[in-house]
């Protein structure tokens, strides 16, 4: 697995002599690089530090940027929810086995996945009051509608991806039994597809606590609106505020992504303990196919971004 | 019907989808470039450069891009003075350009790096008896099989990234989500039919295209 000690041999005397002086020369290049940045800041006067020091008052914190931050959450973690049923209702609608369910529910998909998130939420936001008669939508559920409907989009085909990945032996006893196609899907195949779609869905939730930042398109009060253009306004410290801000989401989304990675190795953990205590063959390598490719599937949705 | 007939709307439409291919085009040529160097850094025998690469995909990918459009233009050109063109619309053109460079690049170098992954460690090992240096061995031997495992990954990252070009509009440029704003706001007893336009155009380009970057892979896919 880690090709990266495999691309070049262990260093011998050469070779290391060869690394260090290419070590001393990229680390000069890079400190060259900071210093620069540094001069240019310096130049423009932002490290003066009356624009730093906001960060310093909790004024700062609890009228902008933790305001901002819940809003961010809450509107991530409601899309979440809702593109979760979303997602779950169209892949079952695509997996149908009647055409007139599935075809439009693919069309649905695709469509959704295709379109910029921003069209969405523009045409909800300016458009849907002159269709509606004339009730506005709030920025917040502007955002989470387009959130839900492209996000909803992306799970419901890694959902379908793991419905298909679930060995189809389960299917076939479940029906075995005397199970209706709707008990095999809500009791066998979806329970096991969402296990193994769980890290993908966590790494959704990156993608989309990063999306609502579109919020502030619409002037949705979520975390860049208040802690970047309110308070830069403010304070007319853009630059630092913006540091800032992204500091706290490249925060959060780590958290969300080692979060992620951890239940995405439990998960294949758990395939390859599976394999051990069953004494059958075919199965367990099948379900360890399975979580292996619910690892590759989480590689596959980040790029989703 | 005079949403449909009036020669000013079709200007407003196509301008705003050449900026975004025009967006779409330079972007990619950039974050692809970008992220072939940090997919070498992230996998070299300097620590100094895996830390590089890796500090930078851990900062772009987690930000949101939002955000990066917004410094490029309020931080790089507003505050701090750099100015890629005497031209207003080209200069945010070249700002956005650089975001959606900057940002995708993480993307792309994610994806060239487990492209890497999926290159038997034979073939480097042989390369290496050979006596190919490092940078031989990536050159010749492992980043040409990568290639034909990226395809779909990279396919996916550029569709996403001709979706985010949209994002530019922030900073001002007339691509097409302003381009749509400016035509509800005008037509509101139309609304959905500028949406349908807008949106279908996306995805009368991008649906297909998703598709022929999955036959591409298919099809250049390395039996193994």
């Amino acid at each position: 697995m880690s090709t990266d000690a495999v691309l070049y041999d262990h260093p011998g005397p050469r070779a290391k002599t060869r690394n260090m002086i290419l070590t001393v020369v990229f680390g000069l290049g890079l400190l060259a690089l900071f210093y620069w940045i540094y001069l240019k800041f310096d130049e423009k006067g932002q490290w003066a530090p009356e624009l730093w020091k906001p960060f310093l008052e909790s004024n700062t914190w609890v009228n902008f940027i933790i305001p901002g931050l819940i809003q961010t959450l809450s509107a991530a973690l409601v899309a979440m929810v809702l593109s979760l049923t979303f997602g779950i209702v169209f892949a079952v609608g695509r997996l149908s086995d009647h055409w007139w369910v599935r075809v439009p529910a693919g069309a649905v998909v695709e469509f959704f996945r295709a379109v910029p998130l921003l069209l969405m939420i523009f045409f909800i936001f300016y458009g849907l009051p002159y269709i509606n008669g004339g009730v506005p939508v709030s920025a917040f559920w502007s955002v989470v509608i387009g959130l839900t409907l492209y996000n909803g989009s992306v799970l419901a085909e890694a959902f379908r991806a793991g419905v298909r990945s679930v060995p189809r032996g389960q299917g076939e006893a479940a029906y075995g039994i005397g199970m209706r196609k709707n008990q095999v899907m809500r009791h066998i195949l979806i329970p096991q597809a969402a296990r193994a779609m769980l890290p993908v869905i966590l790494s959704q939730l990156v993608v989309l606590v990063k999306d609502t930042a579109l919020g502030y398109i619409v002037a949705f009060p979520e975390l860049m609106q208040r802690g970047v253009n309110d308070l830069g306004a403010n304070r007319a410290n853009v630059v630092a505020a913006a540091i800032v801000v992204a500091a706290i989401y490249i925060a959060v989304n780590s958290l969300l992504t080692s979060l992620a990675n951890f239940v995405d190795r439990r998960s294949s953990r758990r395939g390859i303990r599976m394999q051990r205590t069953a004494p059958t063959e075919s199965l367990p390598a099948q379900a360890l196919d399975a979580s292996f490719s619910a690892a590759d599937g989480v590689a596959g949705a980040r790029n989703q971004a | 019907m005079d949403l449909l007939s009036d020669p000013d709307n079709l200007d407003l439409y196509l301008t705003g989808f050449s900026w975004i291919l025009r967006l779409t085009g330079a972007g990619a040529l950039g974050a692809l470039v970008l992220g072939v160097i940090l997919a070498g850094f992230r996998v070299s025998p300097i620590p100094v450069l895996r830390g590089f690469g890796a500090a930078w995909v851990n900062t772009f990918r987690n930000t949101p891009l939002t955000l990066i459009v917004f410094f490029c233009y309020f931080g790089l050109y507003s505050t701090l003075g750099l100015e890629l063109s005497e031209e207003i619309d080209l200069n945010n053109f070249w700002l956005g350009v650089v975001g959606l460079a900057v940002y995708t690049s993480s993307f792309v170098c994610e994806a060239i790096r487990s492209g890497i992954n999926t290159v038997s460690a034979g073939q480097s090992e042989a390369a290496r008896a050979l006596g190919l240096s490092f940078f031989q061995v990536l050159r010749m031997i492992v980043l040409p099989q990568a290639a034909r495992a990226v395809i779909a990954p990279l396919g996916s990252v550029f569709i996403a990234l001709a979706k985010n070009a949209t994002i530019v509009g922030t900073i001002g440029l007339a691509e097409s989500s302003n381009a749509m704003k400016t035509l509800i706001n005008d037509n509101g007893s139309q609304v959905i039919l500028i949406f349908v336009i807008f949106a279908g155009t996306f995805a009368a380009f991008l649906i297909p295209t998703g598709y022929l970057f999955g036959w591409l892979a298919n099809r250049l896919a390395v039996k193994r």
